[in-house]
């Protein structure tokens, strides 16, 4: 028998409530009550290998800090990985928004950049 | 000093209607901004999830705000920060202070009002037991770790599931502390449902609906909080009670639209919004001061505050310019589970976004509004609930078409 | 060696230490706490009594009638709020009527001037928003408002700019007999003085028992408050209290002299003397009592709640005394204890007197400060001639009550200085507002981080371990 799971999208405010149909060795077969197709995607991935973006700040030289994010998803198991080298970096005072501070952080593929200016 | 067009506020509301006014042909602008820089309260809402709709990706609030700060900058905009408006006056003189010009008057020709928010603090939730440090709102909290780059906590429990409670709840995780529980009075959460998902779920942490902080623990520094079960009047259940050692409790219980200014020019407020009355055009009850973003009502997502104050941007324009067209004058009446509109009444035939909140979570309902008896719009909704803001679209025709001066928004089964 | 040891910076122990300072610059003030103003001074109903509550030729009727005079007098010298507001204790029945007519004969004994029983008709005249129930009222003109943490600090304050010595975080634990006086140790200091004047409010007890006079005690009764926004300050001009009956004593319902509108306390005879918790039974009880007595109060603006605790004494009376050569007490001063803190510093000096204190009026002595919000009021024209000077005082940094950074750095630098959050809070109404600091603590530990010259971590809310920051966050 089909298994079934419940999943609330995160990709935008509106927040669908999907219901993923499941075959036997866990691959999502359907998905319903996504009102776009960006959820359906969300529903695979969330399934299969569920992502998260990660905002966080980082220290300046200065001892101010400066907002961050990755620049793309990464694996919703790394998210903490992903925090402790978000911690241990050192930006340049003028950092400005947009400039890459992390490159492919832990091998994720994202870089960790900045989301303002300094 | 002179100006044609004042802003209070240098927030997205403040911006998006400078930016609008400007492309709608105002040129002699001015931005009063009582921070250090523009943006507002997006500069420390350093988590993604804003812009989907007004430019398509998905944004960070810096970056939301930057995108704002560019146009003002390109456009020539003119703005002034560490600037604080003291009064505005009912035939729009506005006395405000900063440290270059002293306290300075200016007489505006059209006043936009876009002052925000803040939150509501604990002293108004009565909360019993001692008064030690380590009760902040959950926005004092964010200014702490996002902007100061300090940890207000380490053992944490959220009091409210208001959207920034919820994200301060991921937000103090990633940095570090344990948020032992989230707490909501209401059977339902305050936040979108989104942020129960990736915000709570995501580090299972616990969301306790129809749970409230009863009594709070420990002398200087908070030792922890007893939280207890509330019944259907929302009264807590005394055998329910249940005690959490935390160090750190944050307050997340809703946001009350800044109108001290406005109250002060004499402009009532919507009981029920906290902020002004307005028309489609967001005009106030006093002409060419207009109101928008989280003064006049609290909206769920940025991107409706930027939608809302260009239209006050360019009602401001057109009201400089001699535009102002009113021609009709209609109320909005709302039944109760529609909570308010805004706008309140309509003064002219166009096509207007009417936004409203409901009083309650209510499934497969209908957003039904009438003239009279007649209906002319009915939407079906699988789900209505008071964190999310809605929205219906009343033509210029629909508005032409009206019998009478009154039009009635209800929810219906 | 000091002159005079003062134990307790509170409203009695300020006023104390600056009526001592009129005649000698060597007096010592040591306070327990952070900061001064912590004890029952922080929390009370900031009411200057008119004086027909005490008993007939009681310490507590003299002192009360006394300062009550002199109040106005001591708050513009010291640059305090103060409001001559009158007040009605109101009655709901005839046998309130009885007991009004009594309390203003009473009054008239006493000496407080202007008394009188009024009906529903003039006082709905004079307050418009007076409960549905109230028939009957005394009417007492005399009665006003103070801000009893305002008027503690500029004594202190007063005290300090003339050469007195404030030691904050001295909690006196032995009190011995030394050569010529007094040795007063805490747990790792002490001082040495030749009189000692015991001002430690519920403490007071303790203190007399550690100089050998354990005759009284003194129990802190707990009263709970609710503090509104201004919004709704005007809603009563008056103070307005409930006529004592076996109904209890009600509460009151006041403006305050900073346009908010209190209304409290509840009574309970505790014994934790520091048990300043609220409770929801108490702010329960509080909202029952005010809406009778006052008619339409809107508790949708409440700001804060809070519990004071009032020192009272085991003999009814206000305990002043001189148990032991050189050692005063000054105890369970409860209500009508700030009406009367005036009264009694002048009282104290002519106890010092009668036992052998000799010393000559000082001619330097100031007994003048500037208001702690003098900036606020100037004139526009005034203002903007400061700010010219220092910009500072453009700059606002509590949005909700206007207060600039001109001012919370004056108040830093200005006796008794503050060290915590708190501190800047009381003596500038900064976070006092409807937001309760929400948007203005990050800067105000900003401003007090840096001038005190330590880590933004190290800043307090109020002293010990009340950190508001635990470290960075990376």
């Amino acid at each position: 028998m089909a298994k079934e799971r419940l999943l609330t999208c995160i990709v935008c405010p509106r927040g669908c409530q999907m219901k993923v149909t499941l075959s036997d060795d866990g691959k999502p077969t359907a998905v319903e009550g996504n009102f776009c197709k960006r959820g359906a995607t969300y529903a695979n991935d969330e399934c299969t290998n569920p992502k998260r973006t990660v905002t966080s700040t980082v220290r300046c030289k200065s001892g101010d800090v400066v907002s961050v994010k990755t620049d793309r998803t990464v694996p919703k198991g790394k998210m903490l990985e992903v925090m402790v080298e978000i911690n241990s970096v050192l930006a340049d005072d003028n950092v400005k928004i947009g400039d890459i501070i992390i490159e492919n952080v832990c091998d994720t593929g994202a870089n960790v950049v900045a989301t303002s200016n300094h | 000093m002179k100006k044609d067009l004042v802003i209070i506020g240098g927030g997205p509301a403040g911006m998006a209607a400078a930016v609008a006014a400007h492309e709608a042909g105002v040129r002699d602008i001015l931005i009063l901004e009582r921070d250090n820089a523009l943006g507002g309260i997006l500069r420390q809402c350093i988590h993604n999830g804003f812009g989907l709709h007004r430019f398509g990706e998905e944004l960070t609030g810096p970056e939301y705000a930057y995108r704002y700060e560019k146009m003002v900058g390109e456009l020539g905009i003119p703005y002034m920060l560490d600037t604080m408006v003291i009064e505005v006056s009912p035939d729009r003189v506005i006395t405000a202070m900063n440290r270059e010009n002293g306290i300075f008057t200016i007489e505006a020709g059209a006043v936009i009002l876009a002052m925000g928010c803040r939150e509501r603090p604990k002293g108004a939730l009565n909360i019993a037991g001692h008064r030690p440090a380590g009760i902040f709102t959950a926005g004092t909290a964010q200014k702490f770790v996002n902007m100061k780059g300090y940890m207000p906590g380490k053992s944490v429990v959220i009091l409210g599931s208001g959207d920034i409670g919820l994200i301060m709840a991921r937000r103090m995780t990633l940095e570090g502390a344990s948020v032992k529980a989230v707490c909501e009075l209401m059977p339902y959460s305050g936040g979108l449902a989104r942020n129960i998902e990736q915000c709570l779920n995501d580090f299972n942490i616990p969301l306790r609906l129809s749970h409230t902080v009863v009594n709070i623990h420990g002398r200087e520094r908070l030792e922890g909080v007893t939280i207890a079960r509330v019944d259907e009047n929302r009264r807590p259940i005394k055998e329910s009670e249940e005690y959490i050692p935390c160090d750190t409790l944050l307050l997340s219980c809703g946001l009350i639209p800044e109108n001290e200014l406005t109250k002060g020019a004499g402009i009532t407020l919507d009981r029920v919004t906290g902020g002004a009355s307005v028309n489609g055009e967001r005009e106030t009850a006093i002409e060419g001061i207009f109101a928008c973003g989280n003064v006049l009502h609290v909206h769920d997502l940025v991107d409706y505050v930027s939608e809302e104050s260009a239209i006050a941007g360019n009602a401001a324009a057109k009201y400089l310019q001699g535009k102002s067209n009113k021609e009709i004058s209609v109320s909005l009446k709302t039944d109760g589970r529609v909570r308010y509109t805004v706008p309140q009444r309509l003064t002219e035939i166009a096509n207007t976004s009417v936004y409203f909140r409901v009083a309650d979570v209510y499934r497969d309902a209908r957003i039904v509004v009438r003239d009279g008896d007649k209906v002319i719009i009915s939407k079906k909704k699988q789900r209505l609930a008071p964190a999310e803001m809605e929205k219906v679209e009343l033509t210029a025709e629909m508005i032409s078409a009206l019998s009478g001066g009154e039009l009635s928004f209800s929810i219906e089964m | 060696m000091f002159e005079f040891a003062v134990i307790g910076a509170g409203v009695v122990g300020g006023m104390v230490a600056r009526e001592l300072t009129k005649y000698t610059s060597s007096v010592c003030i040591l306070e327990k706490g952070s900061d001064v103003a912590l004890g029952a001074t922080r929390a009370n109903s900031a009411i200057v009594h008119a004086g027909y509550d005490a008993a007939v030729g009681s310490l507590k009727a003299r002192m009360n009638v006394r300062g009550s005079k002199m109040m106005a007098g001591v708050c513009r010298d010291l640059g305090v709020k103060y409001k001559n507001n009158g007040s009605l204790v109101v009655g709901f029945n005839d046998e309130d009527e009885q007991t009004l007519i009594s309390l203003c004969e009473r009054g008239k004994i006493n000496g407080v001037d202007g008394v009188r029983v009024i009906y529903r008709d003039e006082i709905l005249a004079l307050e418009p928003n007076i409960g549905d129930e109230v028939t009957v009222a005394l009417h007492a003109p005399t009665g006003a408002i103070v801000c009893p943490y305002e008027l503690c600090m500029a004594s202190v304050g007063n005290a300090m700019d003339n050469g007195a010595t404030l030691r904050t975080s001295f909690e006196v634990k032995k009190i011995e007999k030394a050569e010529d006086g007094y040795k007063l140790s805490s747990d790792d200091d002490f001082i040495l003085a030749k009189w000692v004047i015991n001002c430690a409010g519920v403490y007071s007890d303790e203190v007399s028992a550690m100089a050998g006079d354990a005759s009284f005690t003194v129990r802190p009764r707990r009263g709970e408050y609710m503090l509104l926004d201004r919004e709704v300050g005007d809603h009563i001009s008056h103070t307005v209290f409930r006529c004592p009956s076996k109904m209890g004593k009600g509460v009151l319902v006041t403006p305050t002299v900073d346009g908010n509108l209190l209304v409290g306390p509840t009574a309970e005879d505790i014994d934790d003397k520091e048990d300043t918790k609220t409770t929801a039974e108490g702010l329960a009880k509080v909202r029952a009592f005010a809406s009778a007595q006052v008619a339409r109060i809107d508790f949708s603006k409440v700001i804060t709640s809070f519990t004071g605790l009032r020192a009272t004494g085991s003999t009814g009376d206000f305990i002043i005394n001189m148990p032991r050569p050189h050692f005063l007490n000054v105890a369970g001063i409860e209500s009508p204890g700030l009406s009367s803190a005036p009264a009694i510093a002048e009282y104290v000096l002519s106890l010092l007197f009668d036992a052998g204190y000799e010393a000559e009026a000082r001619a330097d002595f100031n007994g003048t400060r500037r208001p702690m919000h003098f900036f606020s009021s100037l004139s526009v024209e005034e203002k903007n001639a400061l700010i010219k000077e220092r910009p500072e005082y453009a700059h606002v940094i509590c949005r909700c009550e206007t207060i600039t950074e001109g001012e919370i750095l004056d108040a830093i630098r200005t006796n008794p200085r503050p060290t915590d959050v708190d501190g800047i809070k009381r003596r500038t109404r900064a976070s006092m507002g409807r937001c309760q600091g929400g948007f203005c603590t990050p800067y105000i530990i900003d401003l007090l981080a840096q001038e005190m010259g330590v880590d933004y971590t190290a800043v307090t809310k109020f002293g010990g371990n009340s950190y508001i920051n635990f470290g960075k966050t990376k």
